[in-house]
């Protein structure tokens, strides 16, 4: 929303100061955008005379002026086709900025030929579009009179930001009244005394809607007129419309488009030759077309609102009139419609068409319906006064749509609700002058909402309007306090876990990432299925088009960026989301980490290794140490998804329930997603890890440390390959439970001496005595109880 | 009798001229070995009458002694000599660098979401969550925003196929659909805050697809606009660590709150820097309101008897705002150099007591 600074005024009478009004706009919550002061950037640009236009020696489409500027004569080079002897242009000397085109103009030579400023088009002024040639002014303007008074630009522009809810400052009269209602002046009211008719309308006003849906377009009065002349409006008219970015385009279409920014009322008018018959509002039909003011042709359904005559229909409803009846230079009668329509149904229509306009912004956030009556006479006053002619009595078809509402505040809400109170009269004052005609008793105002306020549903709205009015600077500010001495813990056991997994896999080195929740669907499909509901219907782009399957997806193309940038050793982690389906138990909370590349720098003292499967292993088994899972208990299994590399990669799980994935990624998917490079990966499904159950209390039990020395004894064991390293120490442990503390595998060898499909794996056993130390017999004993249950269990023999 | 201050200076100049170990053991051996000079002596003094013999005795003994002590002085000396020989030869270059070891940095989203929650929860908030794709109803409707309300099209959503029923689910366009997930199941009073991930259908210089958001929601029978001023400049003067940091709050227009506001910091823009604080110029930092009614009884929550306020801030404008990072769209490109840059020690967890900050 855009007006000038005069404008306002024509509504407002005050006093206050650009900056006065700028901070209380901003302050009512009409959020100024930007003034735009043109005086300042137009000041150095005056009227001068073309003394003598010769052209150039040197270039055909060139022209050398002789140019008084009033206060000496200087030659310019001018490309314009319109300059020449005699003419008054606009100045703008050497060392000035141009602004539409922000060049800094410096004494120059052009093509040989000395050339000191320059006469400037409406372009270069950022004006306008017109670059056709330089500014003409009239032939009686004093040489060297300031461009800035010459065009009327000492009236600086406002630009507003204003909020869906506020339809009503969507034209200067409403802004100016929340103004006056901030005690910056007076509001000024305007003329909507009735003009009166000379003769029946010949095109009557037709309501053709469905029962259910006479809210389409509730009410619309015409009036028509005869004998116009449709030439160019007055160049106030012109002046204030060029300063808010819209195009002068001729006296009937400029009046429409300046009631809609001045009072929010938007209008049309049709060519009363182009019509048929009697003008119907009803219902497209499907398929039915019409081209419109922009000159496209636009398809229609049967939900949109359309203007027809008896052949075709002539405009959309609340969004843009159409090109035939549009009105021209060669128009004389005229029909004016001030219509009032569903702001959904508007909204709907122009979001369908993908039409922006001035009029369907108004309608869609609904416009003051007393309106269509008042917006008529306005329209009426202001086409006799400038284009002339005669007016015919009204035609309405419909009928306005009930506003009267009454609402009522209890002025102590403002300091139980508002936190600050305000005086009884204040608070009169403020919504008398916002239009809600405020009684008091007891306590309770009771107002009456204004029309143009739809918005305003109840005591908290009336309280939003004493307060912003009033000031919400003037609102104390009350520190919160939480409930008892000392503030209670704001993380739940889960949510203190996924804090504790970013830290830990920090402390192992890994960098956190944070990476988009959606990817390319012929990415995630590496990973998984992504059924049709994770594929988002408007992707911001096709390689962002389904909801993640997995992290890791994300990870690995961010580590392939990461080593063409150089940088081939990667340990990235991310804790977030993953999806399965599209309710809200198929989204997973994953901590997943990829490392890629070396385990560190290259070391004089310690050999360069690739990644493998057991960091992997590792880091998911830090997770889930931190996470509370039983990391002892823990199952290995080899069924890991087929993202993983088959025979390097494992399933960490609790009974059924899989905590994690981990191994080395397969090197299909890392070739489609651009890494040569060994990389290994593990997802661990936090939501999956059980929660600790509620402890009695924080108290740890008493620490049984053994007076006795522990002993460690070692064995090895000859396996078919296929056992796995687990089964010989779980069987190792079973032996005695009771005495064996911990077994490690220190050794595994395979080789030729051990025949084929053997392997030979060494563990040490730690036994850890609780009631005597232990006796050479006591060891002898525990020893075979290992090697036969070792050997029972996995088939295995002691290597002799 | 030899003389045996001859015998003295014979053996100790003996001592001392021994040049290692193995030489002074010669010494010693010739001094005090079973056939050393000494215990020859010794031996010598069983034929002496017993006056003499213990004159006799007194004074072997004096040199017996001096020449141990002696002996006993340089295997120390020498063994001294030995020992930094030795030591000299497994001198090391200290210079060579360490084994490689990483240190993993936490994501400044991470940090300054636990900057949020360390100073919130001070003032009684506890942390909630809720699904990122979300229905209508949460993301939109209980939020006052009916189907074709002109605030939807503020809010460029993402949105997933619709299902069998027209039904269409959305990726959350705010954090503000946990504020109804939390009153639809908790009874007042309420202090929540929902840090996450949100999602807008806009990608430029300043905006990116996928954001993160800090929504507060408090809810009771007292809670006023006043508290929210108080919250907000409480939080904000915690965070940006500015005692006093002035806050300016604007009327504006959210579906889900009235009154409503947007909230400015104070700041100066000097020279080019921005700094956060008493100064010149304002940059607002997010959205506030008391909660609209309407959103109340959509959470079947009496608004007649129950009032509160809501807030949401933007994560990674509060991390560039405080740490300086220029460009929105960095937080999500896992640059390894942008992440050793910007991240944070996983060691120190935001408090208020120990400071949010290493």
């Amino acid at each position: 929303m855009k007006f000038t600074l005069s404008w306002l005024k024509d509504h407002l009478d005050t006093d206050a100061s650009l900056d006065e009004i700028g901070e209380r706009l901003t302050m009512l919550g009409l959020e100024v955008e930007g003034i735009e002061d043109s005086a300042a950037a137009f000041a150095p640009f005056h009227a001068a005379k073309v003394i003598e236009a010769k052209p150039h020696p040197d270039a055909d489409r060139l022209q050398v002026c002789m140019v008084d500027t009033g206060t000496e004569t200087v030659q310019v080079v001018c490309g314009a086709p319109n300059a020449r002897t005699g003419m008054t242009g606009v100045f703008a000397p050497s060392g000035t900025h141009v602004p539409g085109t922000g060049i800094d103009l410096k004494k120059t030579k052009i093509r040989g030929v000395e050339s000191n400023g320059m006469l400037l088009s409406e372009r270069e002024l950022g004006l306008s579009d017109d670059h056709e040639g330089i500014i003409e002014l009239p032939d009686d303007t004093p040489v060297g009179k300031s461009y800035v008074d010459i065009a009327g630009l000492d009236d600086p522009v406002i630009e507003l930001a204003i909020t869906p809810n506020r339809g009503d400052c969507l034209g200067v009269h409403g802004v100016a009244r929340d103004l006056a209602a901030a005690g910056l002046g007076t509001l000024k009211p305007f003329d909507a005394t009735p003009v009166p008719g000379s003769f029946d309308s010949p095109i009557q006003w037709r309501r053709d809607l469905p029962d259910d849906a006479q809210d389409a377009c509730p009410m619309v009065v015409g009036r028509a007129f005869r004998g116009v002349k449709n030439g160019p409006s007055p160049q106030w008219l012109q002046d204030r419309l060029k300063a808010i970015g819209l195009r002068p385009i001729s006296a009937l279409v400029d009046i429409t488009n300046y009631v809609t920014f001045d009072l929010g009322r938007p209008l049309h008018v049709f060519d009363m030759a182009k019509i048929d018959g009697d003008l119907t509002m009803r219902f497209a039909r499907n398929g039915e077309k019409v081209e419109a003011l922009d000159g496209e042709t636009y398809t229609l359904d049967d939900g949109m609102t359309v203007i027809a005559d008896a052949n075709q229909v002539q405009g959309i409803g609340g969004v843009m009139g159409g090109a035939v009846s549009g009105c021209s230079e060669e128009t004389t009668d005229v029909f004016l419609e001030v219509a009032l329509f569903d702001p959904i149904r508007t909204a709907m229509t122009g979001r369908k068409l993908d039409i922006q306009s001035d009029a369907r912004f108004r309608f869609e956030r609904s416009v003051d319906p007393q309106s269509a009556e008042w917006g008529a006479e306005v329209a009426a006053r202001l086409i006799l006064d400038l284009c002339g002619g005669e007016v015919s009595r009204p035609t309405v078809a419909g009928s306005m749509p009930a506003w009267r509402r009454r609402a009522s505040l209890r002025l102590a809400r403002l300091e139980s609700f508002g936190g600050v109170s305000v005086p009884e009269g204040d608070v009169v004052s403020i919504l008398d002058r916002l239009g809600f005609a405020p009684t008091a008793a007891d306590g309770v105002l009771a107002v009456a909402v204004p029309s143009w306020r739809p918005d305003v549903e109840g005591e908290h709205c009336l309280v939003e309007e004493v307060l912003r009015v009033h000031g919400y600077d003037d609102i104390p500010a009350v520190s919160m306090r939480h409930a008892g001495a000392l503030p209670q813990p704001a993380l739940d056991s889960g949510q203190r876990r996924v804090a504790l997994t970013k830290r830990v896999l920090a402390g192992r080195g890994m960098m956190e990432a944070v990476s988009w929740s959606f990817m390319g669907r012929e990415e995630a499909e590496l990973f998984s299925d992504v059924p049709d509901s994770l594929a988002l219907a408007n992707p911001i782009s096709a390689d962002l088009d389904v909801m993640r399957p997995s992290i890791l997806a994300n990870l690995l193309t961010a580590a392939a960026r990461n080593a063409d940038r150089g940088y081939p050793d990667v340990a990235l982690f991310e804790v977030g989301p993953s999806w399965r389906d599209d309710t809200p138990d198929g989204q997973d909370l994953i901590a997943a980490g990829l490392r890629q590349g070396n385990c560190g720098a290259r070391h004089w003292n310690q050999a360069a290794r690739d990644v493998d499967a057991y960091d992997a292993k590792a880091d998911a088994q830090a997770v889930l140490g931190v996470a509370g899972a039983p990391v002892d208990k823990l199952q290995v299994t080899t069924d890991a998804p087929g993202y993983y590399h088959p025979g390097r990669s494992g399933v960490l799980q609790l009974g059924p329930n899989v905590l994690a994935y981990f191994g080395e990624l397969h090197p299909a998917v890392l070739r489609r997603l651009g890494s040569g490079a060994a990389t290994v990966g593990f997802e661990v499904f936090l939501d999956h890890v059980p929660t600790s159950k509620a402890k009695a209390g924080r108290t740890r039990p008493a620490l049984n440390a053994s007076p006795f020395q522990p002993v460690a004894r070692d064995f090895a064991f000859v396996v078919d390959t296929d056992v796995a390293a687990d089964a010989v120490v779980r069987a190792a442990q079973g032996a005695d439970k009771g005495l064996i503390s911990r077994v490690g595998v220190f050794d595994l060898f395979e080789g030729a001496s051990l025949g084929d499909g053997r392997k030979s794996i060494a563990i040490s056993v730690t036994l850890q005595p609780t009631e005597r130390t232990l006796t050479d017999a006591d060891i002898e004993a525990v020893s075979a109880k290992i090697v036969a249950n070792v050997e029972k269990r996995t088939g295995g023999t002691l290597r002799g | 009798m030899e003389n045996l201050d001859q015998l003295r200076d014979d053996l100790l100049g003996a001592v001392a001229a021994a040049e290692d170990l193995t030489g002074l053991d010669t010494v010693r051996v010739s001094a005090l070995g079973r056939k050393g000079r000494i215990t020859e002596l010794m031996k010598g003094l069983g034929k002496l009458d017993p006056d003499a013999r213990r004159t006799a005795g007194q004074d072997l003994n004096q040199v017996k002694t001096a020449v141990a002590d002696a002996i006993e002085a340089r295997k120390q000396a020498l063994e001294d000599i030995a020992l930094e020989a030795q030591l000299a030869g497994d001198a090391i270059d200290v210079s060579l660098p360490i084994r490689p070891e990483e240190q993993g940095l936490l994501h400044p989203v991470s940090q300054t979401i636990d900057e949020a929650i360390a100073i919130l929860g001070e003032m009684g908030f506890a942390v909630a969550e809720g699904p990122e794709i979300e229905d209508d109803f949460h993301n939109f409707t209980a939020l006052n925003i009916p189907p074709e309300h002109p605030a939807r099209q503020m809010h460029d959503t993402f949105y997933l196929p619709e299902a069998e029923d027209g039904s269409r689910k959305v990726l959350r366009t705010h954090t503000s659909p946990v504020q109804i997930r939390t009153m639809e199941s908790t009874e007042p009073p309420i202090r929540i805050i929902a840090p996450g991930r949100a999602y807008r259908c806009d990608s430029d210089m300043t905006h990116t697809p996928m954001f993160h958001q800090v929504e507060a929601l408090a809810i009771d029978k007292e809670t006023h606009f006043g508290h929210l001023k108080g919250c907000l400049m409480d939080f904000c003067s915690a965070y940006f660590e500015v005692d006093d940091l002035p806050l300016r709050f604007r009327p504006s227009y959210f579906p889900f709150t009235e009154p409503s506001a947007e909230v400015d910091i104070q700041c100066s823009r000097e020279g080019g820097t921005l700094k956060i604080g008493k100064g010149d110029d304002w940059l607002e930092i997010g959205g506030c309101g008391m909660v609209h009614p309407n959103v109340m009884t959509a959470c079947n929550i009496d608004p007649e008897e129950y009032q509160g306020f809501a807030f949401g801030l933007g994560i990674e404008r509060m991390a560039m705002l405080k740490y300086g990072i220029p460009d929105l769209r960095t937080f999500f490109e896992s640059d390894l150099r942008w992440l050793k840059h910007y991240g944070f020690l996983p060691l120190e967890v935001p408090t208020l007591i120990r400071g949010l900050v290493p």
